[in-house]
């Protein structure tokens, strides 16, 4: 329980604050004109902060997932609203429901296990010595001593629990 | 100026060796005081893991920083994520009310305490601010005649309340420290646009990733520059490795050589390009070296 509440305490002096700030948003569109993703994806940010304004019906949006976080909107608002900090909230909250897209949480089952998002393989072992470097780099991966480190972090912040259950993925149909 | 630990992070040890060597050769050449960050592990990812949990991001990046406060060393980062993530997670300890103590909760279990006394660093902004486009070029062994696309990618001038290195929208300090190499910085259309990668698009919905990636590249070729340098080795796989990408899928060729700037400036520190993980067996890098005068 204790480090529950201590997870929500980390959390909540930054989201209460969010909160007040997406009330300002007075929809002048500068957010979506710089929005590199927007462009190319469905992504349309000041449409996102419109309904994050006014529902809490957002968690289960696609949308959420395109933002590169380049931070362009947040730069420019008129209003210094913090949107990709906002956006980052949201997304903590959509994953804490479950949502949580398939290949991130393989992502997220990497570090768990291995301590990195992205850890060494055979090809790049072999790249390192032809390089006359050491096959592991000095990382966790070399001690494991550090990784048993990350692992007890990662159970204490309550994120294996996060990560290992089953609460499913974004619904059929959204994706 | 503390001296320095090297933190890795994921993308470079694993998947881009050559540009931990190069980064390591360099430091040694420029005469830095650095050391490895050992038992280091991912910062952890910006993209991913601050989305999903800003406990668990925070408290493993402060396990990270804990290990650089041990020895009294700032940390080195060349990777922009890595920048992010630490230094973000540095500021919050030293500065959000009440969150060192909640962090260092969970840190006692592994027998740790962050206090919030050392800095983070670039490597990018620490050579220009501690040494200097003027520095750099007395070290030169080699001037490289080549006209560069920079890309500065986005976190590590972004947020700019909290990067403090000016204004995003026209930044210089990454272009002297190229043109210091005997090279010319060229202006491109949409320089300061974002890879694609960031923010756990690359890795979930890759095909939109790669759109941004083919817009960006289509401008920098107008340009008809000889590579792209960056700073940051995950904006480095998407612009690399994903100019296979888009030719396997949009069947658009680019040929761009890509550099991390650290195999750059080792070229111009004068070590070899095999030395610094550019991929010779490649047409395009081959070019870039004869044009260079490098290619045996």
């Amino acid at each position: 329980m204790k480090d529950g509440n201590t997870a929500q305490k980390a959390k909540s002096h930054e989201t209460d604050s969010h909160n007040k700030d997406i009330l300002r948003c007075m929809q002048c569109g500068v957010c979506t004109s710089s929005c590199p993703s927007g462009r190319h994806t469905s992504l349309n940010i000041r449409k996102l902060v419109k309904i994050a304004g006014r529902t809490t019906n957002i968690f289960s949006n696609e949308e959420l997932w395109m933002c590169t976080t380049c931070y362009n909107c947040q730069e420019r608002c008129p209003r210094n609203i913090p949107i990709v900090d906002i956006l980052l909230d949201i997304r903590a909250t959509a994953a804490h429901q479950g949502m949580i897209q398939p290949e991130h949480r393989q992502v997220c089952r990497m570090l768990l296990e291995y301590g990195h998002a992205v850890p060494i393989n055979e090809e790049n072992r072999k790249i390192r010595t032809d390089l006359g470097m050491e096959e592991l780099p000095e990382t966790v991966q070399k001690y494991k001593e550090g990784l048993e480190e990350v692992k007890e972090l990662l159970r204490s912040c309550g994120f294996e629990t996060l990560i290992g259950d089953n609460k499913g993925c974004i619904p059929e149909g959204k994706k | 100026m503390k001296a320095l630990t090297l933190f890795m992070g994921c993308l470079v040890p694993n998947r881009y060796p050559g540009i931990e060597l190069a980064t390591k050769l360099c430091l040694a050449k420029l005469d830095i005081d650095f050391n490895e960050l050992a038992g280091a592990s991912c910062c952890p990812a910006p993209g991913v893991f601050r989305s999903f949990d800003r406990t668990s991001w925070l408290t493993v990046a402060s396990r990270n920083i804990v290990l650089a406060e041990q020895m009294e060393r700032d940390i080195l980062t060349i990777c922009n994520g890595c920048f992010s993530t630490l230094a973000d997670a540095n500021r919050i300890i030293k500065e959000e009310n009440g969150t060192k103590e909640d962090i260092n909760e969970h840190l006692r279990k592994i027998g740790k305490e962050i206090n919030g006394n050392i800095d983070v660093r670039h490597i990018i902004e620490f050579l220009y601010e501690e040494y200097g486009p003027e520095k750099i070029r007395s070290y030169v062994e080699r001037q490289l005649k080549i006209r560069v696309a920079v890309h500065y990618g986005c976190h590590l001038i972004k947020p700019t309340k909290d990067r403090g290195l000016g204004n995003f929208e026209r930044p210089r300090f990454f272009d002297e420290l190229v043109n210091a190499l005997g090279a010319t910085s060229v202006e491109y259309p949409d320089k300061m646009a974002c890879c694609g990668a960031g923010g756990g698009v690359r890795s979930a919905m890759k095909d939109k990733s790669l759109k941004m990636t083919e817009a960006k590249l289509a401008r920098i070729k107008e340009m008809e520059i000889d590579c792209i340098v960056n700073s940051c080795p995950f904006c480095h796989m998407q612009l690399d490795a994903g100019q296979a990408e888009i030719k396997e899928k949009m069947e658009i060729e680019y040929d761009i050589p890509v550099l991390h700037y650290t195999q750059l400036l080792g070229l111009a520190l004068g070590f070899p390009p095999e030395m610094l993980g550019i991929d010779t067996s490649l047409k395009k890098n081959r070019e870039l070296m004869e044009q260079l005068d490098l290619q045996e």
